[in-house]
């Protein structure tokens, strides 16, 4: 359909979309006999898998083309050596030959000239060609898409020549394919972006494509041919969020098969490229020949590939370089064996791990394995045969394998390798690999001979100290607002953290605002959304690490000693004493050159530039002169002098060493007066930072503390201590948002987008960020710097503030502009009380006429008139349009009952959507009033929360939206503090009121897009008719998660602004994270468009707005559905106080006080006035363009055109034609949505469940049956649920009404949303999610009574079970993987161990676990009690998170009496053993049990903490913890 | 950031006022002394809004949630400062101003509103009781010479600015004392005059001169000012008194209000009146056409110098008590509004129209006559309505339409807008180069705090004229 770029057959970059943002995440697997004998067997074990993990997989708008799907095996030599002898050459012995499978192009002529090309170089390098092969596929076997682009496919046969040994063979064959590769890639070849080598080696072949799972063997039937014999099969199948899936980036690669993503990608691929140059190693004459290590533009996944073979084809082992690049979570594991810490320090100071959600499958074809990230973010089971043949994947079930044959299941757990050498034929246990690691050198003793930390540097002589005189000077010249030292620096000195803020954005971006910004404002965070997930950095704090190490890089394939002579830094927030430690640095390599970065101020640009060059040239001669520390310093400036924006500095150096390959060989440190707050830092750090001392800010706090400007108690030792604190938690708060977890991985990895610079400027200075729509460039970055200086030296009056007013944080009149002022917010407010058009269109014409005050992107743009504009009464009634709005999602307990249930009656009555918000919502709500209104929210949010999300909630609903991500917040959690949850609050989300409630970052059964195609079907099986939201936030690259979230099945796709205004978050995310809806909103249509994928959702946006000309921008833009949210609360009476977060609203709109909520006078017909404004206007501009129906105006960008009579300083660099660009496809390709997406439902299970309880469902008779239940059989239960719910509300029916009994392996979800009256009981075993939002119902597990092992010792179910659930009971004989129970609030659960993480955020039921558990358990958990079975002290001792609960013996009868009762239960239900055994020997059992009791459940109950004795009054306590949750915020 | 639940906590509170029995026995200021501390939970009721809508009811962009912040911690040196960067006389605002941003107050959407104005005084008055206002003299001259003329708060405003930023100020006033309007327009009980003086020795010891009884266009010929200076701002006023030309007008015992306050005023200062042109209340049926504040102070001060009887006659129909739902917040509300004047004693008349006078045989007037008039049809004489009131003497408070033409305005041929005021460009230029104008000159008639607003606008552009493009003055 387009032009396919050089390399991978992507289109190119246009428009918005550009091929760098695809995602993709995947099922993967392996099986192998771990004796090593190969089999025709492990081969269609393999097929088999790939087949029945076709659900994790996807496809596009051609049903038959999937994203790609492949698997590895060994060179099945004898049928090669009978192939061979037909083509007329002869094979020599298994591994005295190597293959390359490739794919060439079709074109015959250009594929002789590759295959001429490989001859040559083979030969070059010494080896001979045996012969060619063409392998023979089947193309009527795969789809249309997959044909057009299939490359021509052969395999090419080199001998290994007398006398060399494998591996030397290997290296050379990895030679010639680099070689190539880089040669063809430089060629003038037309086609040759398709030649590619999957694999090449002596030992492995990989089979892969853009197939379908099933198609696999029927293309490649020789994979079917009985001849094929391996040990080992590693089998992929690709979900890729976009529909340009390729040949190439299918998995396997040459040595990994990868499920999840790495987001640090962009650092790792840079930092290969900067020491890629010092490579050198003894196995390698011309290391050069193996540039690019990295291959460009090739995927996260297929990097990390590139890395591995590196770092093994050079000596290191298989499971080194995996241990290497993907680390464990070790610098805060104090269980960890000191020697196995010294051994990931050492490596860390090699370099930087590659972060990410990420289950890897690896092989060399002698050993198989696989590893998990420190996390362990993707699922992965396994489990050992008597008969020896190991099977992990990231499902259980996936072969049919007799219960008794069974020997072991276990899963790879966060962190951890699985490995089998075939060689050794055995399983090598993790301790045993790593401990071999551990000991390949004295790394202790390395790190302690060479390792410098601050600490053991010697005192300085001075330490520079706060200039109070010229401090306000240099607060001007630096930028700094009064805002500033009010809103950031002193709540970060006060409370150690980010202040809160609410009510979103409104102020200008940066290249719209008129008065001079910082550089650092041009930026905005990019944050993980559906492809993987944020983390949460306090409750799960244990695997996020400031630490970094510094100084200069070595050769990385080599180990020395030498290699950790760096210096080790905790964090990267250095104070002046610090700094000048660093500056007079004598030991070892360390030696540190001071850099100015000040320029002429009155040579403008011209001096800037020079500056930078300057800057630049000396930094190269300072690395020439062998110093190893680079600090770059704004100080002394003066009235010639102004400093050089510090980012702008810092990237140019960075840059410029890259350039000259100098760049590891020194460490960057900023001394920066304009650095203070966290965003800044994150900037700094993100484009390559080591350290920064801002100077200014500390100045800045000593001044505060002189002046009284900080409260009595907070001295400034004190502020700086907390300063730094908030900093350090800020900058982990940004890389959890990005899902990376430690700062060395975040350090250059670029996770920023630009907004408003020019390309010449982004070339140079940031090379690599996305910056779309050109924008300002060195000039105006000057003048921005000239206008502060020129402000910090006129004199400073009495009379005059001390420093600009700001106006960023609050309206101020003399501050930055604000959309929301006091203008238009009173005349909305009396358009809509009057019911006055007259008065609203003034308002409209405050918004939209932007010409004196430019604060968004659609303010610069124009719609064309059409030439022939239609009578109005002609164009659809404003009755039609406003069914196509909604309001936002805002939680019952973000905004007050009146509030909510006056939007909910507003757009009930006038056929839009109101939101639920994810607070869950009151079932008396769902039932119609006498008037004819209903409160009942027609859109239920499923949050990462899932507070209230029950099957009744969710059969209460025409949509269920999954709200990805917040505009205000995107990647971030939430909490509402304790004393917001009254009574009537905690009942709706099914919490205790008074206990406080987190909803996490991220959901915890999304961490991938196919997780989220999961989720989806999960809910549409509960309400087939409700149609399914998503909300994504937009940034760089939401049209491809758009892409493969419509691939998931979505019906609708939201697409929010950044600047929506979420009640409570922190003031960085406000104003640094997401961008415009305009720019997001265009991506997504675009590349939806592209993809042929628009045509089968609808999308929708929002984020402020307020007029209908924004809507008809939208819709022209690609907006069928438009949401509102800060502008009907103004309608009802909203302010824009921005306190939300402080229940302190005096308008009774944000606020749970009684009090408060009375002063509300808002009511249901003032935002339906609202709403009938908006579409009289989207009628009046209707009528302007031509246009009769919405549906005709839809994704009609050909209709907006870029303001030209705008003449300001900044806008007039902007460009839009990204924005407005219209993809050319054929007329047949929908621009809007056209077709209903296909759910497959029709397979569910539960249509038998149904039918077989008709009975029950209909006069609530008991019905009893069994069914065999596989894999492939998800969500099972929910539906049923959801029936049930329909017909009988929440209360469902009699317990035990319906009794299914499985055998089996049950697929995903298993018993989801179960309601009240159904049991399942499962003989077998389960995979992730089981009993997700569990509501009532019972679910019972067991193993197969056949198996022979002990069921507390083995993995009965997947992951994240439990989640969300509110009621019901689950009894679980064997082990659970992470996160059991997590956000539990209501069900009773019982299990023989768990994984990490367990009992989560929990708010409320009971959870008795009988055996061991991992890591970090309760953590975040506030309500609810666990019972937790220590047999050998480590849960108390290490495993259980104490920061929130207290650990308790069992003394209360009451207690024991409930505990004993449930083992009794479970006993009765499984017939554990384990059970057994601990009632038998009850009395000397019960003293091992721990109650798990949380903190604010005591509280809450009225019980005095032992160890708090001094808070006598719980009340006193509460009111004081409520107090300073209220600073912390809600959501 | 303020209190967060001050305004749960606290309520509105205002000083309370003398006994009016006390009150009218003398001319001091109306309210008593108000303790610091509720003074300082009066500032903790603001709530620091995200959108402070004060900021649009106030011309001078007081920073109102900075310093009520600031007052609550009893922080006054930053109060002041805060205070000082957007209003050079914060106690003449702080004693007379209508308070616009109280009206306009988000926590007046369903509460009383903050005590602004009460707060903005404080400060002001804690700031001179500590010290903080001193003289800030410019720490260098640019040599540049600016004539102000007029030297009411308009052009005061303008003269401390100029002098801020360096230039020699000269202020010149045609009266025989310096302040305009607020010398002889606002009677003592709501601004005692050491006040206004207590800021002049300030301005003095800055630098600024002033010339009294110096009447540009009379004394000194306008364009001469041009050679000597280089820049002009006129800041005269719009001492054009709008009049009502009826039957019997021309009687004695009627009188501009305007020339009523001065007169008491200079009286209050110390000067003889000669006595056939005093004119007094004392003893006599007094009756006010006009119910604005011009009004309410005649009626003070007609009580003040014992009338027999004062009433205020207006035309407009009786507001309502509370906001009229057409002015709904943030907008200043049409209202009943309540002077300390009006506590005092006296009659308001509304809907009523004066036809004509009658006099006595001595030409005096005797007699007003009048018309109800209804408010539907608005302001149409309501037949059968007509009435008579004694009027000894007749008090005319209509307003002003501009300044007055004769002088500078005829002599430099300055251009007028249609309201009569003087045309000037957005610098604040008349059409003669050089020659600026604010005020009530530039604006029409208006309050004090519009005065101090445009004369610090004007001082922006006139250094930004003088200095070639870029000034330091905010704007």
């Amino acid at each position: 359909m387009y032009p396919v770029d050089t390399h991978h057959h992507l289109p190119p970059a246009q428009g918005l979309y550009d091929p760098k943002n695809e995602h993709d995440a995947c099922g993967v697997g392996f099986v192998a006999n771990i004796n090593g004998s190969p089999s025709h067997e492990i081969v269609l074990n393999g097929l088999q898998i790939l087949e029945n993990l076709v659900h994790r997989g996807a496809c596009g708008c051609d049903t038959e083309t999937g994203d790609g799907a492949g698997l590895l095996i060994q060179i099945p030599h004898k049928f090669f050596a009978r192939e061979a002898t037909q083509l007329g050459f002869t094979l020599p012995s298994p591994g005295e030959y190597g293959i390359a499978m490739c794919f060439l192009p079709v074109d015959q002529q250009q594929r002789l000239s590759c295959e001429g090309v490989l001859e040559r170089l083979t030969k070059e390098e010494g080896l001979s060609a045996l012969g060619w092969r063409d392998a023979p596929v089947e193309v009527n076997a795969i789809g249309r898409m997959a044909r057009a682009s299939q490359p021509y496919i052969e395999q090419f046969f080199v001998a290994r020549p007398a006398g060399m040994s494998q591996d030397a063979f290997e290296r050379k064959l990895y030679v010639v394919r680099k070689r190539a590769e880089a040669k063809i890639a430089a060629s003038d070849l037309r086609d040759r972006s398709f030649f590619y080598i999957p694999s090449f080696s002596s030992r492995t072949i990989v089979y892969k494509g853009l197939l379908l799972a099933h198609q696999i063997g029927a293309f490649y039937n020789e994979l079917l041919d009985p001849d094929t014999e391996s040990a080992l099969c590693m089998v992929h199948q690709r979900f890729s969020t976009n529909t340009f899936p390729t040949w190439q980036l299918a998995h396997p690669f040459r040595f990994i098969s990868h499920n999840g993503e790495i987001n640090t990608v962009r650092g790792n691929v840079n930092w290969m490229n900067a020491r890629q140059l010092i490579l050198s190693s003894p196995y390698f004459e011309d290391i050069k020949a193996l540039l690019p290590i990295i291959q460009p533009g090739v995927s996260d996944s297929a990097a990390l590939d590139n890395a591995v073979e590196l770092l093994v084809m050079a000596g290191r082992s298989l499971p080194h370089a995996m241990a290497m690049l993907i680390p464990e979570a070790w610098d805060a594991d104090s269980t960890m064996p000191d020697e196995k810490q010294a051994f990931y320090e050492y490596h860390a100071s090699l370099m930087e791990p590659w972060d990410g959600p990420a289950a890897v499958a690896f092989t060399d074809g002698r050993m198989i394995g696989a590893t998990l990230d420190r996390n362990g973010l993707r699922p992965a089971r396994y489990l050992v045969t008597k008969d020896g043949l190991l099977l992990m994947a990231s499902e259980a079930g996936v072969l049919p394998i007799a219960p008794e044959d069974v020997e072991f299941k276990g899963r790879l757990q966060p962190g951890k390798m699985l490995l089998v050498d075939l060689q050794q034929g055995r399983i090598v246990p993790d301790e045993e690999i790593k401990r071999d690691l551990a000991s390949r050198h004295p790394y202790r003793q390395w790190l302690t001979e060479n390792q410098i930390t601050l600490d053991n540097l010697p005192e300085p002589g001075r330490v520079m100290t706060t200039e109070h005189e010229t401090i306000i000077c240099r607060q001007r010249a630096f930028g700094y607002s009064d805002e500033d030292l009010r809103f950031l620096i002193a709540p970060m000195a006060v409370d150690g953290q980010e202040a809160v803020g609410a009510m979103g954005t409104d102020t200008p971006l940066a290249c719209l605002s008129d008065r001079p910004q910082s550089l650092f404002n041009y930026f905005k965070q990019l944050f993980a959304q559906v492809t993987n997930p944020p983390i949460d950095p306090i409750r799960e704090e244990m695997v996020m690490s400031l630490t970094s190490y510094i100084g200069t890089e070595r050769n990385i394939l080599d180990e020395t000693p030498q290699h950790c002579h760096t210096l080790k830094l905790p964090h990267p927030i250095l104070t002046n004493r610090d700094l000048e430690k660093l500056r007079r640095v004598s030991q070892g390599d360390f030696l540190a050159a001071t850099l100015s970065m000040l320029f002429r101020v009155e040579e403008g640009e011209d001096g800037l530039k020079r500056a930078l060059n300057q800057l630049c040239r000396r930094a190269s001669l300072s690395v020439r002169n062998g110093y190893t520390l680079l600090i770059l310093s704004d100080r002394g400036i003066d009235e010639e002098y102004a400093p050089i924006p510090s980012l702008l500095a810092l990237t140019a150096v960075h840059n410029h060493l890259i350039r000259e390959g100098t760049r590891t060989q020194v460490a960057l440190i900023l001394e920066s007066g304009e650095a203070r707050e966290i965003m800044h830092f994150s900037l700094l750090i993100g484009y390559g930072a080591s350290a920064v001392n801002p100077y200014l800010a500390i100045e800045t706090l000593e001044s505060m503390a002189r002046r009284g400007e900080l409260p009595s108690h907070v001295t400034f030792d004190k502020a700086l201590k907390n300063y730094k604190k908030a900093i350090n938690k800020g900058l982990l708060k940004i890389f959890s948002k990005m899902g990376i977890s430690t700062l060395q991985s975040y350090r250059g990895a670029q996770c920023f987008e630009a907004i408003g610079l020019n390309r010449e400027l982004v070339d140079e200075y940031f090379t690599g960020t996305p910056s779309r729509i050109e924008g300002v460039g060195l000039a105006v970055l000057a003048k921005e710097a000239a206008s502060k200086h020129e402000f910090a030296f006129r004199r400073v009056l009495d009379f005059d503030t001390e420093l600009a007013v700001g106006g960023q944080y609050q309206y101020r009149i003399n501050g930055e502009y604000h959309l929301h002022n006091p203008d238009t917010v009173s005349k909305l407010q009396h358009a809509v009380r009057q019911n006055s058009f007259e008065t609203f269109a003034e308002h409209s014409r405050l918004i939209d006429e932007q010409s004196k005050n430019l604060a968004t992107l659609r303010g610069l743009m124009e719609l064309k008139a059409a030439a022939h504009p239609i009578p109005l009464e002609e164009v659809e009634p404003a009755s039609e349009i406003v069914k196509r709005f909604a309001t936002g999602a805002m939680s019952f307990g973000s905004i007050s009952k009146e509030a909510h249930e006056a939007l909910a009656i507003a757009m009930n009555r006038i056929g839009g959507r109101s939101n639920t918000g994810e607070g869950g919502e009151d079932e008396a709500r769902f039932v119609q009033l006498p008037n004819g209104d209903s409160k009942r929210s027609s859109v239920k949010q499923v949050a990462s929360g899932r507070f209230g999300v029950t099957a009744n909630y969710l059969v209460n609903a025409d949509e269920l939206q999954i709200k990805i991500a917040q505009g205000a917040k995107p990647g971030e959690g939430g909490q509402l503090p304790g004393h917001k949850v009254d009574k009537e609050i905690a009942r709706v989300r099914h919490s205790i009121p008074g206990v406080g409630l987190i909803s996490p970052p991220p959901h915890h059964d999304i961490y991938s897009i196919e997780d989220l195609a999961q989720l989806i079907f999960d809910l549409k099986n509960v309400n087939p008719s409700a149609r399914i939201s998503v909300k994504l936030v937009a940034e760089v690259g939401v049209g491809t998660v758009a892409a493969g979230v419509a691939k998931a099945h979505a019906d609708v796709i939201l697409i929010s602004g950044h600047d929506g205004g979420t009640g409570a978050s922190p003031l960085t995310s406000i104003k640094h994270a997401g961008i415009p809806w305009e720019l997001g909103l265009a991506e997504t249509q675009q590349v939806l468009v592209m993809n042929d994928l628009r045509s089968r959702v609808r999308l929708q946006t929002d984020g402020k707005l307020a007029t209908g000309r924004d809507v008809v921008i939208a819709a022209l833009l690609g907006a069928e559905e438009f949401g509102f949210a800060t502008a009907p609360l103004v309608a009802l009476g909203c302010i824009m106080m921005r306190k939300c977060h402080l229940n302190t609203c005096p308008v009774g709109i944000a606020t749970q006080n009684p009090e408060l909520r009375k002063k509300f006078t808002g009511a249901p017909e003032h935002v339906i006035n609202f709403f009938f404004f908006i579409a009289q206007e989207v009628r009046q501009w209707m009528a302007k363009l031509g246009f009769r129906k919405m549906d005709e105006m839809i994704g009609r960008v050909d209709m907006i055109e870029m303001k030209t009579v705008i003449d300001h300083w900044k806008a007039r660099g902007l460009d839009f034609s990204a924005i407005l660009h219209n993809p050319q496809v054929p007329g047949r390709v929908g621009r809007r949505c056209l077709i209903k997406q296909d759910h497959g439902l029709a397979d569910a299970l539960d249509f038998k469940l149904m039918e077989l309880a008709k009975d029950a469902l209909d006069h609530e008779h008991g019905a009893e049956f069994s069914m065999p239940i596989r894999n492939v059989h998800r969500t099972v239960g929910a539906m049923l649920s959801g029936e049930i719910a329909r017909r009988y509300g929440s209360k469902g029916l009699p317990e035990d009404t319906i009794k299914v009994r499985f055998s089996g392996s049950a697929g995903q979800s298993f018993g989801a949303f179960l309601a009240p009256g159904v049991t399942l009981m499962l003989e077998g075993d389960a995979n992730d999610y089981v009993g997700k939002g569990l509501s009532g119902g019972t679910i019972i597990v067991y193993p197969p009574k056949t198996s022979p092992f002990l069921p507390e010792n083995n993995i009965l179910i997947g992951n994240t079970v439990l989640y969300g659930a509110t009621s019901g009971q689950a009894y679980f004989n064997g082990v659970a993987g992470e996160r059991f129970a997590v956000r539990n609030s209501g069900a009773v659960a019982i299990v023989e161990g768990l994984g990490d993480h367990g009992c989560e955020y929990m708010t409320n039921g009971i959870v008795v676990v009988l055996g061991a558990t991992g890591r970090n358990f309760a953590a975040g958990m506030s309500g609810g009690l666990a019972y937790v079975f220590d047999e050998d002290g480590q849960f108390q001792e290490t495993r259980c998170n104490k920061a929130g609960v207290d650990l308790e013996m069992l003394f209360d009868p009451k207690d024991i009496e409930e505990l004993r009762g449930l083992i009794e239960q479970h006993v009765e239900y499984t017939g554990s053993p384990r059970g057994k055994w601990i009632l038998e020997n009850w009395t000397q059992m019960l003293p091992r049990f721990v109650k798990v009791f949380p903190h604010e459940y005591k509280r809450v109950l009225g019980i005095v903490r032992s160890d708090d004795q001094v808070k006598i009054a719980p009340q006193l306590a509460a009111s004081q913890k409520s107090a300073s949750a209220a600073q912390r915020g809600t959501h | 950031m303020a209190k967060l639940t001050g305004f749960l906590e606290y309520h509105r509170e205002m000083p309370p006022r003398r006994p009016v029995i006390e009150r009218v026995n003398d001319w001091f200021e109306v309210y008593q002394d108000f303790p610091t501390d509720k003074l300082q939970q009066q500032a903790a009721r603001c709530m620091d809004c995200g959108v402070p809508f004060c900021h649009t009811g106030c011309p001078v962009n007081n920073l109102i949630p900075d310093w009520n912040d600031f007052a609550w911690k009893g922080k006054w040196k930053e109060a002041i400062r805060t205070l000082h960067s957007t209003n050079n006389f914060p106690e003449f605002t702080g004693r007379t101003c209508p308070a616009p941003c109280e009206a306009a107050c988000v926590l007046g959407i369903n509460e009383p509103a903050v005590t602004i104005k009460l707060i903005e005084n404080s400060i002001i008055e804690k700031a001179f009781e500590l010290g903080y206002v001193v003289p800030e003299p410019p720490a260098s001259r640019t040599g540049k010479k600016v004539a102000i003329v007029g030297s009411g708060p308009a052009g005061l405003a303008a003269a401390q600015q100029l002098n801020r930023a360096g230039h020699y100020v000269t202020v010149i006033e045609k009266n025989d004392r310096i302040g305009g309007l607020l010398r002889y327009g606002i009677p003592d009980f709501k601004l005692e005059k050491w006040v206004v003086d207590r800021r002049l020795d300030q301005l003095q010891a800055e630098g600024i001169e002033f010339k009294t009884n110096v009447t540009v266009g009379v004394d000194i010929d306008a364009t001469h000012l041009l050679k000597h200076f280089d820049a002009v701002l006129l800041a005269v006023g719009a001492e054009q008194h709008r009049d009502i030309q009826i039957p019997g007008r021309e009687l004695g015992g009627i009188h501009f209000a305007m020339d009523y306050l001065t007169q008491q005023n200079k009286r209050g200062a110390g000067d003889e009146i000669p006595a056939e042109e005093e004119i007094l209340a004392s003893g006599k049926h007094v009756v006010i056409v006009g119910g604005g504040d011009t009004g309410a102070d005649c009626l003070g001060t007609a009580h003040r110098q014992k009338a027999l009887s004062v009433r205020q006659i207006q035309i407009h129909p009786m507001p309502p008590e509370i906001r009229a739902e057409h002015t709904p917040w943030p907008m200043w509300p049409v209202m009943l509004r309540m002077e300390p004047a009006h506590e005092e004693g006296g009659i308001r008349e509304w809907s009523a129209l004066t036809t004509h006078f009658s006099g006595d045989e001595n030409g005096n007037v005797k007699k007003l006559h009048g018309i109800r008039v209804g408010p539907k049809p608005l302001l149409a004489p309501v037949a059968g309505s007509e009435f008579s009131i004694d009027a000894d003497l007749v008090l005319i408070a209509i307003g002003f339409s501009g300044p007055k033409r004769a002088g500078i305005i005829d002599s430099l041929n300055l251009e007028l807008d249609s309201s009569g005021n003087a045309k000037t460009d957005e610098r604040y230029m008349t059409s003669a180069p050089g020659v600026f104008s604010a005020g009530d000159m530039r604006r029409g008639q208006s309050i004090i705090v519009w005065a101090i607003a445009e004369g610090r606008k004007a001082a922006h552009h006139i250094d930004r004229f003088l200095m070639g493009g870029a000034s330091s003055l905010p704007c």
